[in-house]
């Protein structure tokens, strides 16, 4: 891609993107968003990176195989659905911990942690596709 | 207690191939207590069911559907479970003897005992899910049975046909039980049976009968369907004798007997069931005598015994029933006998060939007595108990219906079974001795005393025949009728007419035996120019693959827009036709809003959506599809639905990148042209699904919403599931499972595309160059995969 305003701003531009997708991804449970817009956020920065700086340098930035990430992702909301079975309630039943320092958090649940499974399942999935494309000639 | 009888033979078929292993030689011996010991369980019955009390057993299995593991032990079910565990008893030893080289021979022993078991749930069951299941399971296991030595094709293909012609017919029965179920308001059929008139006046009678009499005609080998008894005879001599002569085979005159009371009587019934078993006894006779194999011989004059059998049943008198009884326990113990000699031969021999047999007296002398036996039971000769069933059968056919024609066919058919079962029982033991592969040598006690024990039971139940008259065929005739009638069992009837049809086939059946083998020979030639129907079942089943082939190779053309085409146009059709058809389309039009900006989204997505229409280069389309599904999510905006908005957006930035990709990267032509012809279909198709939604919508939206569940949600979002965001709250929390579901989804998508790109990759790139510009087969299937995932 030869495009010197977008190669300039790609940096600034993916960085910005995939924190916002985090923001997203977390402030998901009390208004608009969630893990699935998040990681469809996540995936579009990965998106631009690949494009503009290849297949090569952005399987560096994300460390892991996306597919890998994908996976890790449905075992890690696989995992929090199994967390409640140790508590005695069916599968996949919210488990909520109101920690003594913060009692009003209402935030550390396996519900987050099935959301964050979706975010990554969403953003290897759809990287995996693109890099898989861009990568064919 | 009683469900435990039934599935005690699967639970030790689980360790038969271990028994084996350990036991070595006496594996048969320790099996058969098994088989044994349900015998005498069974015979504990014999008490109370002769004294005409039947004895019914129930364990709940999904009884909100009112099925239930539900037995039910009278006349009939009794005398099929004695003669099924008790001829299993030898079954098991002879089988042990007969392969005991055998490398398989545990795993035999396995099915052997599995088709008992599923044999005994069968005659036994009560509820009609319930016989439909162990039918089903005797359908499996012969399957397998028929098909034990795998490696010839011969035996596959036997196999295969028995599963298709008894599995097809099992699936007729399940609809014809279930509707006879539906009809006459129980499940169980004990009260069922006892509802009177009540299925026979019902309307749809016609149907519960023709489909039960799918079922049983399959499964008995009724003409048009006995092709594939003669066939089963590949399997080894043990399942003929157990499977196809006492067992399996009757299950569909069990069947017919049972449903007796509730069905039969008729016109229908009995017009059908007569005609169809006196054509099935001529059919199997006059075959019997024209093979020249022990084993297809006694194979085919099964046939006729259960044609026989059959007709008795559809005459439906007292006396013919009585008959039909008597027949059903004489012909289990000469047949399952005979069999079993013919295997003992084949055994000692190396050969079955009728012909080639004779004087075998010394070699063989137990053998020969128990075929000698078994033979004049068959052949229906005082004082076996042959003799008086046949005596019955006479008795039964001089009723009111046809009663020249039908005796007619009885002297016939009785005098081809004696002129075969001399020819079994005898022809291979008399005469000089001849030159066999093997040296003609006795075999071992499992191999003789299973026919020797049937053979002299045979003439011990002729002989004393009030035994089983009070405890056998008593209650089965008044299980099969209805009443309790009078039974009663005699060798001599003093000289009457019966007597002299007795006389009269012995003597056509000792000519018929004199001629045997020109007769034979004459008939070979005869059916060799003429098809015969195991070429039919063949052709039927070439068709039915031609057909399924051609039809998956007009549906399956691998290219995408072919499959968009066909989902679309049925897409179409499904919306508008049931709207035309009810006149539904009158749908009042909400006036809509008429803010400018409103009316300046509706163009902006009109417009991207023409551009898509019209416009030649791919490139271009995937663009306008992308200015189409902006509009849509600011659409989503203005009507607050703010994280619909969100997602759409980002599904269509995602999709315009990935399909760029896709047309940039891929090897496809980049230009869309089509003639004109082809342009009017498409876009027919494309307005119909348009105005199919849009009319769909209008309607639903017209209609007062039901908000029970958007309140349920909305109660509980925030106080249950401490989220004020409901949308996400449902995803990831109250739905949370189904969600799992879809990102697995995803997952196993993102890996299909991958490995689709990285195999097909090369590949595409070659025949993108020589295949035809307006079919690009293949190369768009990772499309379908980017945009399901995407989405």
């Amino acid at each position: 891609m030869n495009s010197l305003i977008l190669r300039t701003a790609t940096p600034f531009l993916v960085g910005l993107t995939v924190l916002f997708s985090i923001f997203v991804l977390l402030r998901g449970h009390n208004v608009p968003g969630g893990g699935f817009i998040g990681g469809l956020v996540g995936a579009s920065a990965f998106a631009i990176y690949t494009i503009n700086e290849g297949v090569a340098a952005t399987r560096r930035a994300m460390i892991a195989h996306p597919v890998a990430i994908a996976g890790f992702g449905l075992f890690i909301a696989g995992l929090s659905g199994v967390a409640s079975l140790v508590f005695g309630d069916a599968f996949m039943t919210g488990q909520w911990w109101f920690p003594a320092f913060a009692p009003d958090l209402k935030y550390l649940s396996t519900v987050v942690l099935f959301d964050i499974g979706v975010y990554l399942v969403v953003v290897g999935a759809i990287v995996a596709i693109i890099m898989g494309l861009e990568e064919t000639e | 207690m009683l469900l435990t009888a039934v599935l005690a033979p699967f639970v030790l078929a689980l360790f038969a191939p271990a028994v084996r292993r350990v036991a070595g030689p006496a594996t048969g011996w320790l099996l058969a207590l098994l088989p044994a010991a349900l015998t005498a369980y069974f015979a504990g019955f014999l008490g109370a069911v002769s004294a005409g009390d039947p004895v019914s057993f129930s364990t709940p299995w999904i009884p909100s559907l009112g099925i239930h593991l539900s037995f039910y032990v009278d006349g009939l079910s009794l005398l099929f479970a004695l003669l099924i565990s008790g001829i299993g008893t030898f079954i098991v030893l002879y089988a042990a003897t007969y392969l005991s080289n055998h490398a398989d021979l545990g795993r035999f022993l396995m099915f052997i005992l599995m088709f008992m078991g599923s044999m005994l749930g069968l005659v036994l069951a009560d509820n009609v899910v319930t016989l439909f299941v162990f039918w089903e399971l005797t359908s499996i296991t012969s399957f397998l049975l028929i098909g034990f030595n795998h490696t010839s094709e011969r035996s596959r293909r036997a196999a295969l046909q028995a599963l298709v012609v008894t599995g097809g017919g099992g699936l007729a029965l399940l609809a014809g039980l279930l509707l006879m179920a539906q009809a006459g308001g129980a499940m169980e059929l004990s009260t069922l049976l006892q509802s009177g008139d009540l299925l026979r006046d019902h309307p749809h009678y016609m149907a519960i009968l023709v489909l039960v009499l799918i079922g049983a005609f399959t499964k008995s080998a009724q003409a048009p369907f006995h092709f594939w008894l003669p066939n089963a005879m590949e399997a080894p001599t043990p399942v003929s004798a157990y499977l196809h002569s006492a067992t399996m085979v009757k299950a569909g005159v069990y069947l017919l007997a049972r449903v007796n009371p509730g069905l039969g009587g008729t016109e229908v019934w009995q017009t059908v069931l007569v005609v169809f078993g006196a054509v099935t006894f001529l059919i199997g006779a006059f075959l019997a005598l024209k093979n020249t194999d022990l084993k297809f011989m006694l194979a085919q004059t099964t046939v006729a015994s259960l044609g026989l059998l059959v007709f008795l049943i559809g005459l439906g008198h007292e006396l013919a029933l009585e008959a039909a009884m008597a027949y059903l326990l004489a012909h289990a113990l000469f047949k399952g006998g005979l069999f079993m000699v013919a295997g003992c031969i084949d055994h000692g021999t190396g050969t079955r060939e009728v012909w080639r047999l004779s004087g075998l007296r010394t070699a063989m002398p137990i053998t020969f007595a128990a075929g000698a036996l078994a033979a004049l039971s068959m052949s229906g000769l005082p004082p076996f108990v042959g003799f008086i069933a046949k005596e019955f059968v006479y008795k039964g056919t001089m009723g009111e219906l046809w009663p020249l024609a039908i005796t007619g066919v009885a002297i016939l058919g009785n005098a081809l079974m004696f002129a075969v079962a001399f020819l079994v029982g005898f022809k291979p033991f008399l005469g000089a001795p001849s030159e066999t592969p093997k040296h003609p040598h006795e075999g071992g006690p499992g191999l003789w005393l299973g026919p020797l024990t049937l053979a002299v039971l045979g003439l011990l139940a002729g002989l004393f025949s009030g035994v089983p008259e009070a405890l056998l065929v008593g209650p089965a005739v008044w299980a099969v009728g209805g009443t309790q009638v009078p039974v009663d069992l005699y060798l001599w009837g003093g000289f009457k007419t019966p007597l002299f049809l007795s006389l009269a086939t012995i003597a056509l059946g000792a000519l018929l035996f004199w001629k045997a083998q020109a007769i034979s020979n004459a008939m070979a030639t005869a059916f060799a120019k003429i098809g015969n129907i195991d070429r039919g079942y063949d052709r039927f089943l070439d068709a039915l693959v031609g057909t399924a082939r051609a039809v998956t190779a007009r549906l399956q053309t691998g290219t995408l827009r072919h499959y968009l085409l066909v989902t679309l146009a049925v897409v179409a059709v499904v919306l508008l036709l049931p709207m035309t058809l009810m006149g539904d389309l009158s749908v009042s039009v909400p006036l809509p809003r008429t803010d400018f900006y409103i009316w300046g989204i509706a163009l902006l997505a009109l417009a991207g959506g023409l551009a898509i229409a019209v416009s030649r280069s791919r490139l271009i389309a995937i663009l306008s599809m992308g200015v189409l599904g902006m509009a849509v999510a600011l659409i989503f905006v203005l009507f607050s639905a703010p994280d619909l908005a969100f997602t759409q957006l980002m599904v269509e930035t995602l999709s315009v990148v990935i399909l760029a990709l896709v047309i940039t990267r891929l090897p496809i032509y980049r230009s869309d042209w089509r003639g004109w012809p082809t342009a009017v279909r498409d876009g027919t198709i494309a307005v119909a699904v348009g105005v199919g939604f849009t009319l769909l919508l209008l309607s639903v939206t017209g209609r007062p919403l039901d908000l029970t569940l958007s309140e349920y949600f909305a109660a509980r979002s925030y106080t249950e599931a401490f989220g004020r965001n409901i949308v996400n709250v449902i995803l990831v929390d109250f739905r949370a499972l189904d969600t799992f579901g879809e990102i697995a989804v995803v997952v196993i998508a993102g890996v299909a595309v991958l490995s689709l790109l990285a195999m097909g990759g090369r590949r595409l790139a070659q025949t993108a160059t020589t295949s035809d510009p307006a079919v690009p087969s293949g190369q768009t299937a990772p499309v379908t995969n980017d945009e399901k995932d995407a989405r």
